[in-house]
């Protein structure tokens, strides 16, 4: 039964509740927890070689060095060698061949960091060169694949491309990106008896790392104990790539019998974990001259690294997107998943999907200069609802809102107005650029591996009326443990202080899945829904018994026919009677079902939608540029807390227009990264954000499925939003040529691509 | 030997013995001996700010509160000097006003870059800054977040940094000023841990004399090129003198027609006279690093250390900067170009130290223009600095200075450009033949932060958009200005 709700907890803009404890830095991270006697301090030994077979590794001046109490090699790996997700082919430590710069090869166990780090820095290791395969198109010309490339048609996109009026083609890069969570990897393991392992660590998986810990030690699940209260950032970055480390020290401490902790210092962080895949996109179209889509045909290659880690799924995503928001009447979406030489890339907030949206994005811009239209009008003309509704997997796109979206933000940001301000700009001789773009977002929520969509929490009522609330999902900042403590102090109307919100523990809630796809508050607010309930079906058939009423619960007390009780009397009543206050709660999204062979079903329960306008400046002598101005309009359904979805969507935005313009990844020839500091690796500062900053929910936002208070997922699709700065870069540079030629701009539109697109703009429009 | 390092936290007076490891980094001294865990490692090389801590010290009779970056500050730095940390403010409960805008604003996700902006948002206040958006988005620049997007947090700075002064929520700052009076130092701190010594003379003849004794030590000003030496690169420093506690170093002085900054001068203290000397100076030191590595930094330092970028050299040399050295009682004063003589590699020999950097007063009809490339705006290094003075009669160039930063193995002089340049119209075609001779002047390498090619693209460019500039095309055709 559901009881009316009355409480303001959820829908109600309330604060992290980590917040006090962030500011006064109380909030305890896991270096931060006081440290055990006798802790031993794990530094990580690092190939420097892109490929090549181990000839010779000597590790006796390691082993001698002052302070080394254990170095660990593969030989010391009691159970499998391998901390891979489930592909088999990532291990702990290197064996006979390195497969990139960076990768671990051993371990060092000292009584201190520094010597720990000093002994690291003594190994002598003898290589022998391999060849390396550095990029995704070199990697892919060679067949070096982690599975065989994966096509998704909808009807014969070619034929329909051939027939159609106009046609046209491109090419475009897209860079990689770095995490970049302001606290590192870092984990601490305490043995206690026998193979008993307890695990702080900073992971967005508890349980993957729980049962990957368990096969490297080769023990039972059941022995090992993971426990994570809370990360500094996660992002994806903390979803497989927080199981190594914690795995390096769990080894130690089943070796040693002493505790031991590992801390990436940043420069190893980056150079050691992997980043948001690279993409290089070829996309062709056919269209009408009024801009209608008659056919689409994308061939990507995204640069997986050594190991398939989660490619598999970040590349079905990229295929899932590549329509954006957009009904594609006929789609043929090619995806090459590389196999290369470099860190194994992973999740990164939109897993795929923003590298897949860039290529449509792209490729409408193109429309729009061919045909000399604006290319909102192109867009708006192609989107689901309007131009149909079936998607290239064959998923019925039915709560298409992206036209609405799109024409209320344009009709609020005055974007008609602004369009001819730009243009009258852009006329003038100044070497100073503007452009303008209006783009939106379609995100499919639910993890694409169905039998991940499932959660449990774990709820118990005390006898005072406080409530212990656990689930599944971990904190990374996203909000998570309030909007769902929100959930569960709505289902007994009690103040939101009653419920006490507690770390994430595999030992309370098994079996659970990574913190990922947006799904945190949908999954585990539904499963503590779910223990709520039961809870309360329980007080409620005790108490038709004992009073002869059915309880309501209300902000004031539980009513009970004529009499009414505080929450906490008629708990400890029920406790009384006997009654059970506790209860494991479980959810399971239904009706997603999704065949990875066909790459057809219904891999997503909803869509999130959202939508952004961004006008930029160009200095087209430099490649300078600046945001001037964004507007955005963003869907979260009916928000559970539109303070925290305000924060994922401007947060998600800025971390977006990092990706596509300041933030490079760069390789040098041997395949070592050089930007693996914050001095070369340039994350947006607060100078960067927008001056004007306009950020609305969406009013009307309403999920049509019926998920927790009719709310939706919120943590990945803002990112996207950011495509409308790259969009309005590239019509600012299109502004060199008079719009008559499109800028063969890449990302991330760094000053000197930019520059570079705006000399070959320059050239290709005088020729 | 000596005497402990003695400074205050918390406004008590904490000691350090006199064996203390000179490179113990504050962030170190504070996670791991004085157990003060909300003060956090990001980087470990002064670029992220989660380490940001607040350093009181007196200067003329006041304190003045800033935010510095514990994970590159040396322990011994401490000395004299009063060290707030994010503890000192408020606890869960009963928080300081600006931990309580944080939280009002919804300013932390995951919180770990949080104590950090509460302690540069802190020193602003302490220190009575007014701060509007933009100035907020200088001031905490230094300061890195993943997950905000940085509106809450600005939106928190302008709530407590109304600039009414010197806050009245905060410790009283004449007990303070008593505090730091009474641990000023008697005498120069002098280390000794395990034969690795470490040296703060109180003066110019004091520093002298110690670099007379122990002339191959690492003379350490703000630390913010050092302290990485020791983070990143991972150097045991043998020998170190710090000039921050000698106080004639840390003054500028007007000449009349210069003005000349002691080696000790930090970036933001030196910013008042550079930024009258020509607005460009400004404009370029709020681009210089963090707002805490102004804090610590120097003018000097940057010179000292002879990195190929800048970015203080270029402009300076523009400007005609000279450089004074001083070994014992001998000085000598060279243009600062000649200061650099290759990668690495200065003409400072053992013993000798960097006292002053003398830049004379720019003729008013002088065209003076400094350009500085980055891939971010802010807190950046450069690809290309530009520093640019122009003599023009009659529409004519008759002298050109302009050196650049980024484009060879040191800042260097275009000789040939300027060569070139004379006698030339100052017009867009006036200068364009003589742009052909950068390409004499440098043959420029890339790497991570752009490639030759731009370097060498963007060079001429820059010297075309010097011409719009004073041509008074600025306001309209700024990115600054139509940003802003």
């Amino acid at each position: 039964m559901r009881t009316v709700t009355r409480t303001r907890a959820v829908h109600a803009a309330i604060g992290h509740d980590s917040a006090p404890r962030h500011v006064s830095g109380e909030a305890l991270y896991i270096d931060d927890i006081p440290e055990p006697p006798g802790l031993l301090h794990l530094v990580a030994g690092r190939s420097d070689r892109a490929h090549a077979r181990i000839v010779r590794l000597d590790l006796s001046a390691v082993r001698a060095a002052p302070g080394v109490v254990a170095v660990l090699t593969p030989a010391d790996v009691p159970g499998r060698n391998d901390i891979s997700p489930f592909a088999g082919d990532d291990p702990l430590f290197a064996g006979d061949e390195v497969m990139f710069h960076g990768q671990p090869l051993f371990c060092v166990a000292a009584e201190s960091l520094p010597k720990a780090r000093a002994a690291a820095a003594l190994a002598v290791v003898a290589y022998e060169d391999l060849p390396a395969l550095l990029e995704a198109e070199a990697a892919v010309g060679a067949g070096s694949l982690i599975e065989p490339t994966q096509t998704l048609r909808l009807g014969d996109a070619r034929a329909a491309i051939a027939a159609a009026p106009r046609r046209l083609s491109g090419r475009l890069r897209i860079g990689g990106q770095e995490h970049f969570y302001l606290e590192g990897q870092v984990a601490l393991v305490i043995p206690g008896e026998g193979q008993d392992l307890h695990v702080w660590t900073s992971t967005q998986h508890p349980t993957e790392t729980q049962h990957i810990l368990a096969r490297v030690l080769g023990c039972p699940d059941a022995a090992v104990t993971v426990e994570v209260r809370r990360m500094g950032g996660g992002f994806g970055g903390k979803e497989t790539q927080s199981v190594q480390w914690a795995a390096m020290a769990a080894l130690a401490a089943r070796l040693t019998r002493r505790p031991a902790k590992i801390r990436l210092d940043r420069d190893d962080d980056m150079a050691m974990t992997g980043k948001r895949h690279d993409f290089v996109t070829d996309w062709r179209l056919g269209y009408d001259a009024e801009g209608r889509l008659r056919g689409a045909a994308f061939e990507m290659a995204s640069r997986c690294g050594f190991s398939a880690d989660l490619s598999h799924a970040i590349n079905d995503r990229a295929m899932f997107h590549s329509d954006n928001a957009y009904a594609l009447p006929a789609a043929e979406i090619v995806s090459h998943r590389a196999r290369t030489h470099t860190v194994s890339n992973t999740a990164f907030r939109g897993f795929g999907g923003p590298q897949g949206m860039m290529g449509i994005e792209r490729a409408l811009d193109a429309v729009a200069l061919d045909l000399g239209l604006d290319p909102l009008d192109v867009r708006l003309t192609n989107l689901y609802g309007v131009a149909g509704d079936l998607t290239p997997y064959g998923q019925r796109v039915t709560d298409a809102v992206a036209h609405e979206l799109m024409t209320e933000l344009a009709e609020a940001c005055d974007y008609r107005a602004r369009r001819a301000a730009v243009r009258r700009w852009n006329a003038g001789d100044g070497h100073l650029k503007r452009g303008l773009a209006l783009t939106p977002v379609k995100f499919g929520i639910s993890f694409t591996t169905t039998h991940l969509n499932q959660a449990g929490a774990l709820v118990h009522v005390y006898t005072d009326g406080s409530i212990h609330l656990n689930h599944g999902g971990t904190e990374m900042g996203q909000g998570l443990n309030i909007k769902v403590a929100q959930v569960a102090a709505d289902a007994f109307q009690v103040p939101l202080g009653s419920v006490r919100i507690t770390s994430t523990r595999t030992d309370k809630v098994p079996n659970t899945s990574a913190t990922a796809a947006s799904s945190g508050s949908d999954l585990n607010g539904m499963a503590a829904l779910d223990a709520c309930e039961q809870i309360k079906a329980r007080l409620a058939a005790w108490a038709r018994e004992a009073f002869g009423h059915a309880p309501v619960f209300t902000p004031d007390g539980v009513q009970v026919g004529p009499e009414r009780l505080s929450f906490r009397d008629f708990v400890n009543r029920a406790w009384m009677a006997r009654i059970s206050l506790s209860a494991a709660g479980f959810y399971r999204t239904p009706d997603i079902h999704y065949d990875r062979a066909t790459h057809t079903g219904r891999p997503f329960y909803y869509y999130a939608y959202g939508a952004a306008c961004s006008e930029v400046a160009v200095d087209t002598l430099t490649g300078e540029n600046r945001v001037l101005r964004t507007d955005i309009l963003h869907d979260v359904g009916r928000s559970l807390n539109p303070a925290i979805d305000l924060g994922q969507i401007e947060g998600g935005f800025v971390q977006g227009m990092g990706w596509l313009t300041t933030e490079e990844l760069v390789f040098d020839g041997e395949g070592r990264l050089t930007t693996h500091a914050p001095s070369t690796y340039k994350i947006p500062t607060a100078g960067d954000r927008p001056p004007v900053f306009n950020i609305a929910i969406w009013d009307r936002g309403e999920n049509r499925e019926d998920t927790v208070h009719r709310s939706k997922a919120v943590g990945e699709p803002p990112l996207m939003l950011a495509i409308s700065v790259f969009s309005a870069l590239t019509d600012a540079v299109a502004a060199v040529g008079g719009h008559r030629v499109l800028p063969d701009l890449d990302a991330p539109a760094t000053p000197e691509r930019i520059l570079a697109a705006v000399a070959d703009v320059r050239r290709r429009a005088a020729g | 030997m000596g005497r402990p390092i003695r400074f205050l936290l918390d406004g008590q007076v904490r000691e350090l013995p006199d064996d203390t490891d000179p490179t113990l980094t504050v962030l170190n001294l504070l996670r791991y001996d004085l157990r003060r865990t909300g003060t956090k490692e990001g980087c470990a090389e002064g670029d992220c700010g989660a380490c940001t801590v607040a350093l009181g010290e007196l200067v003329d009779g006041r304190v003045r509160t800033r935010a510095v970056n514990a994970c590159i500050l040396f322990a011994p730095m401490l000395d004299g000097r009063a060290l707030f940390t994010v503890e000192s403010l408020g606890r869960e409960g009963a928080l300081h006003p600006v931990q309580q805008a944080m939280v009002d604003r919804h300013a932390s996700q995951c919180g770990f870059c949080t104590p950090g902006f509460v302690m540069s948002l802190y020193a602003c206040r302490r220190d009575g800054e007014a701060l509007d958006r933009a100035g907020l988005a200088d001031a905490l620049a230094g300061n890195l977040c993943r997950c905000t997007g940085y509106g809450p947090i600005l939106d928190a700075g302008l709530d407590i940094c109304p600039g009414v002064g010197a806050s009245g929520d905060d410790a009283d700052d004449d007990t303070l000023a008593e505090a730091l009076v009474a641990i000023r130092p008697a005498e120069m701190l002098a280390l000794n841990h395990g034969g690795r010594r470490f040296f703060a003379p109180r003066s110019a003849d004091e520093l002298a004399a110690v670099l007379a004794d122990h002339p191959e030590a690492t003379i350490l000003a703000g630390g913010t090129d050092v302290g990485l030496w020791v983070t990143k690169q991972r150097r045991t420093l043998k020998t170190t003198v710090s000039l921050n506690d000698a106080a004639d170093l840390a003054r500028t002085l007007d000449l009349g027609d210069a003005v000349r900054i002691g080696a000790g001068v930090r970036y933001a203290d030196a910013e008042p006279a550079l930024a009258g000397l020509h607005p460009a100076f400004g404009d370029l030191l709020r681009r210089l690093g963090g707002r805490q590595v102004r804090n610590l930094g120097t003018v000097c330092g940057n010179i000292a250390n002879g990195s190929p970028i800048g970015d203080m050299p270029p402009a300076l040399i523009a400007a005609g900067a000279t450089l004074v050295l001083r070994r014992g009682e001998t000085r000598r004063e060279m243009p600062l170009e000649d200061f650099f003589l290759a990668y690495g590699k200065q003409d400072r020999g053992p013993g000798e130290f960097v006292e002053a950097v003398i830049v004379r007063k720019l003729a008013a009809e002088r065209i003076f223009h400094i350009a500085k490339l980055s891939k971010r705006f802010d807190q950046d290094i450069s690809a290309v600095c530009l520093g640019l003075s122009i003599g023009v009669a009659e529409g004519r160039v008759t002298d050109a200075r302009a050196a650049f930063g980024g484009l060879a193995a040191t800042p260097k002089r275009a000789a040939a450009f300027e060569a070139a340049l004379a006698g030339r119209p100052w017009t867009e075609a006036g200068v364009a033949p003589a742009l052909d001779a950068l390409a004499r002047d440098f043959v420029p390498i890339g790497d991570m932060r752009a490639s030759a090619a731009y370097r060498l693209e963007a060079a001429r460019n820059l010297i075309l958009r010097a011409v719009l500039e004073s041509a008074g095309g600025r306001r309209l055709q700024d990115l600054e200005a139509v940003s802003a």
